[in-house]
């Protein structure tokens, strides 16, 4: 469903994503893992159309994001890692809005939204400004909206950050029926080993741009002989703590970005 | 066409539901009309130039579309703060769709804006001297609207946050305003003066206006026409091109 094949992206001198590789299966739930400032929602941006890799190729369903970005668009649905939605409306007309954008048949819109409203506990409020939601609703309005369009992929960036555990643990067991029953491929980013570890069939380390290993969570942690997901990831990144490091080499993405414009 | 209907729709919604906004906004014009109007009024008409009222009331009007407008285009800033402009851009539908679609919002809603501080100019004392040619005023706040909410679109891409917006907010849309001769008429100017004012779009706007509502101008009104016109075209462009170039 989506190959990656040593892609790249500088800012400046800064190489936020260095030559990484890997394949998502169709129907999969595949978790990109990594320490802030890793690549993450890098990687993300490009393989969703908001960026343009330096060099490297992507196919997304057979489709090269950079030359058809719109029939590339039409098949995913993303969440961001920060809110995306039109405070000033309400949950229904946000919904609406997104059909629309979509091409989502009205008929096919009004029946979906009503069933993914409902299913997100969302359906009461429904005629809710959104600005007066909670971040829980909130993010699971996002959700719900991200499945509206039948999207062959999900992408989730970092989904349940800032959530308590009842509405992670709520969150994922409807991505998980949804990407069963609508067979969806789900493509998420988080940095909870613990979610990684029960909802990923197989998962990629990424750290400093690079990936540093790939598999199974059984796998992984067979590799680095540790116990638990948690232990292999601090085996394969180091467990000293990169935010300084991450924070300068964030500053020096800012300074590029200055530049260039 | 469903995607610009829908995102039209969203500005009128948004704009609809700030009531606090709308009243807001049409304090200022409500001042230059009744300070400036009745202030100045004495002396304008000692000059031999008749009432003030009725000579900066389509100023005022158009000084409230110019406003409303920009701030329109410049309101893709707070999409961009709040995150909805990713939901647009990662959307199957091409650029231009989606700034055409708040393009159009924006200059409705300048529009509206235009048309209420016009009812309030009327409730002032304000008379046109033909109530028939009232709908050729649209014409003129349209194309007003039109051609600045192009131009805040292009700002508003340009911008990455909120600190640009003191500095486009005096040395744009405030000259904008100021050599427009909104508040002034253009006849008898020094030269440099009057060779900027013609280079100010407003100016064709609102001195369209003053031909329909109280009868003088300066320039005829279909050369007004064509250059409001052309302006639009040059602006959406102007926007559509920034606004294609946004990358997060």
């Amino acid at each position: 469903m989506i190959k990656v094949e040593n892609l790249s992206k500088t800012f400046g001198e800064v190489a936020a994503v260095d030559n990484i590789s890997f394949d998502v299966e169709s129907g999969e739930v595949f978790a990109f893992l990594g320490p802030n400032g890793a690549g993450k929602t890098t990687t993300i941006k490009i393989l969703t159309t908001l960026l343009r890799p330096t060099s490297g190729t992507i196919s997304i369903d057979g489709l090269n994001p950079a030359t058809q970005p719109n029939e590339v668009r039409k098949r995913f649905g993303i969440v961001f890692q920060d809110p995306s939605l039109d405070q000033e409306l309400t949950a229904y007309e946000n919904m609406e809005l997104h059909g629309i954008l979509y091409h989502v048949p009205r008929k096919i819109r009004h029946e979906r939204t009503e069933m993914l409203l409902k299913l997100f506990e969302l359906w009461d409020r429904r005629k809710n400004y959104v600005k007066e939601f909670s971040g829980g609703m909130k993010r699971r309005l996002e959700i719900a909206r991200g499945f509206l369009h039948t999207p062959k992929i999900l992408f989730l960036d970092e989904p349940t950050l800032g959530l308590d555990p009842q509405s992670r643990n709520q969150l994922w067991t409807h991505v998980k029926n949804l990407n069963k029953t609508e067979g969806v491929t789900v493509f998420l980013t988080t940095h909870y080993m613990d979610e990684a570890e029960r909802v990923a069939d197989r998962l990629a380390i990424i750290d400093h741009g690079r990936i540093v290993a790939q598999g199974s969570p059984q796998e992984l942690r067979e590799q680095t002989n540790t116990d638990s997901l948690e232990g292999a990831f601090l085996a394969l990144t180091g467990s000293s703590i990169r935010d300084e490091k991450a924070g300068s080499a964030d500053q020096l993405r800012q300074i590029a970005k200055m530049w260039r414009r | 066409m469903n995607a610009i209907y829908i995102l039209w729709l969203r500005e009128l919604k948004r704009y609809t539901r700030s009531k606090a906004q709308v009243i807001a906004s049409l304090g200022q014009p409500l001042l230059y009309l009744l300070v400036l109007g009745f202030g100045l009024g004495p002396v304008f008409q000692r000059a031999g130039n008749g009432s003030y009222l009725q000579f900066v009331a389509p100023g005022v009007v158009g000084m409230s579309v110019l406003f409303t407008s920009v701030f329109s285009g410049i309101g893709l800033l707070w999409d961009r703060q709040f995150g909805f402009l990713k939901e647009t851009l990662v959307a199957p539908v091409p650029r231009l769709t989606v700034m055409i679609g708040k393009t159009l919002g924006g200059a409705t809603v300048a529009t509206i804006q235009g048309v209420l501080v016009l009812i309030i100019c009327l409730i002032a004392g304000f008379r046109p001297v033909s109530w028939a040619t009232l709908p050729v005023a649209f014409v003129f706040m349209i194309l007003t609207a039109i051609v600045f909410s192009g131009l805040g679109m292009a700002i508003g891409s340009m911008l990455q946050d909120m600190q640009g917006f003191q500095l486009i907010m005096n040395f744009l849309v405030m000259p904008i305003f100021f050599l427009s001769g909104a508040l002034f008429p253009l006849s008898g100017l020094p030269s440099v003066l009057s060779f900027v004012t013609r280079l100010d779009p407003l100016s064709y706007g609102i001195d369209g206006l003053r031909n329909v509502l109280i009868g003088t101008s300066e320039f005829e009104p279909a050369i007004s026409l064509v250059v409001l016109c052309a302006v639009a075209v040059l602006f959406l462009a102007l926007g559509s091109y920034s606004f294609s170039r946004i990358q997060l």
